[in-house]
């Protein structure tokens, strides 16, 4: 078992973050491990502007913004595994990784940044019935399919919620010559940016129905259409307000869960609405030496607040490793 | 004979609403702004409406098939469509680095197709 300073869990901007706090700090044996086949996390498949305007005072898209933090972990020679997912974290503090590269490697570490971010709520999970029909995506998995896979998911779309990934992929699918038939959004008004409604819905006339729901899904090999409904202020579908929409592609935008299943398995403690790790204000959580930032801990509008939160962490696992590395000589 | 015209300011995530007072077509007062951004662009969207666009462009011998891409100045909003096709109807070849203009003056305007992040060649 090789013994690693500092390890962090996710190369996203939580990630990339904390790694540059610790390393400006005196850290030096840090490992970065992500999963993906690049560094940047969600914001490569983020490829529309609004961020940085806080940290860069600039306004950046995505990539651009992952771009200056995956620079600075390069300039200080950080190191970092990509392809490389990590399967098990122990409460002390074990941390087991596989890839093709390295194979299966446990390290033993000195402290722990989480950084996991979060995945979305699926189909499954709002139990709409229906047949089984491909052609139903989550948002941000039609948003990396187009914006880095290069597919176009479906021509004629229905997109259910009015959070800012529904919104955005309204505009992304428009503008790559799908028609997108309209947005439903369960509650009376969406908790996306208003900035999203404008240049999303607004500037190419989608419709955007409030209190309406996905309540059947229709086709055998591909989907057919969706019944939408009206619902009533218990959520609850109103009779004779269903409404059949032909179309191929129904898109989920319903909610984002912080990936903690690593989490769970070292005991570290979840807050129980939002399932993110609960964190104290130095970003440490209720295991000692692991520490956490960004969408594993909750989920931001603005990436801007996740850079200021990862330096909290990766400050905290600086101080933390020093601290005990101060404790071990004077022992 | 004066118009008020309302509107919700897009250039940063705040998303200002504006109330636009015009008069012959012309804008003689902003209200509800933040910053004096939002003046201007409210001038704008009732004169000439701008937008930036962001989308992707397919790479050939590349790492990746496809790289994010944006205008390096926002374009009229009645040009978006064109500016797709005409993105669409070009490859670029790798490699790639932030910051390549990889159109030059889109659809004659002053604004150019530029690379938003880096791609290597394919190995």
């Amino acid at each position: 078992m090789m013994y690693k300073e500092l390890v962090i869990i996710g190369g996203g901007p939580a990630g990339l973050g904390a790694a540059v706090e610790a390393y400006d700090r005196g850290i030096r044996d840090i490992l970065i491990i992500e999963r993906d086949r690049e560094l940047g996390g969600i914001l490569q498949q983020c490829i529309h502007n609004g961020f940085g305007l806080h940290v860069f005072k600039e306004e950046l898209t995505g990539p651009e913004y992952a771009w200056r933090y995956m620079d600075m972990v390069k300039k200080r020679e950080i190191s970092y595994q990509l392809n490389t997912m990590v399967v098990d974290m122990t409460e002390d503090r074990c941390v087991t990784a596989i890839s093709k590269e390295h194979g299966l490697v446990t390290y033993k570490c000195g402290a722990i940044v989480l950084a996991m971010g979060c995945r979305e709520r699926t189909r499954g999970a709002l139990n709409i019935p229906g047949t089984r029909p491909a052609g139903i995506y989550t948002a941000g998995t039609a948003q990396r399919f187009v914006n880095m896979d290069g597919y176009l998911p479906g021509k004629k779309v229905v997109i259910l919620g009015s959070g800012d990934i529904g919104l955005i992929m309204a505009r992304r699918m428009t503008l790559e010559g799908a028609k997108v038939e309209m947005v439903c959004e369960i509650m009376d008004h969406s908790n996306g940016l208003q900035r999203n409604i404008v240049q999303c819905l607004e500037d190419f006339d989608i419709p955007l129905l409030f209190n309406h729901t996905v309540i059947d899904i229709q086709g055998s090999r591909r989907v057919e259409g969706v019944t939408i409904a009206q619902v009533d202020e218990n959520l609850q579908p109103i009779k004779g307000s269903e409404r059949q929409v032909p179309c191929d592609t129904l898109l989920l935008s319903v909610g984002l869960i912080p990936e903690n299943e690593l989490s769970r398995q070292a005991g570290v403690i979840l807050d129980n609405k939002t399932r993110g790790v609960q964190v104290n204000k130095g970003k440490e959580s209720s295991r000692e030496g692991i520490f956490a930032c960004g969408n594993v801990v909750k989920v931001h509008d603005l990436v801007d607040n996740v850079t200021k939160e990862s330096k909290v962490a990766g400050k905290s696992a600086a101080e933390y490793i020093l601290s005990r590395k101060v404790e071990a000589v004077c022992l | 004979m004066s118009i008020v015209r309302e509107m919700t300011c897009i250039l940063c995530p705040l998303g200002c609403h504006l109330k636009v007072t015009l008069e012959e077509e012309q804008v003689v007062n902003v209200e509800g702004n933040s910053c004096p951004k939002g003046e201007a662009y409210a001038k704008e969207e009732c004169t000439h409406p701008i937008r930036t666009l962001t989308t992707t462009m397919r790479v050939m011998g590349g790492e990746i098939p496809v790289i994010s891409v944006k205008t390096s100045n926002p374009i009229p909003k009645n040009l978006l469509y064109e500016a797709m096709n005409e993105v669409n109807s070009v490859q670029v070849k790798a490699p790639i680095h932030i910051g390549d203009i990889l159109i030059e003056n889109l659809l004659g305007t002053d604004s150019h197709i530029v690379a938003t992040r880096d791609c290597d060649k394919n190995k």
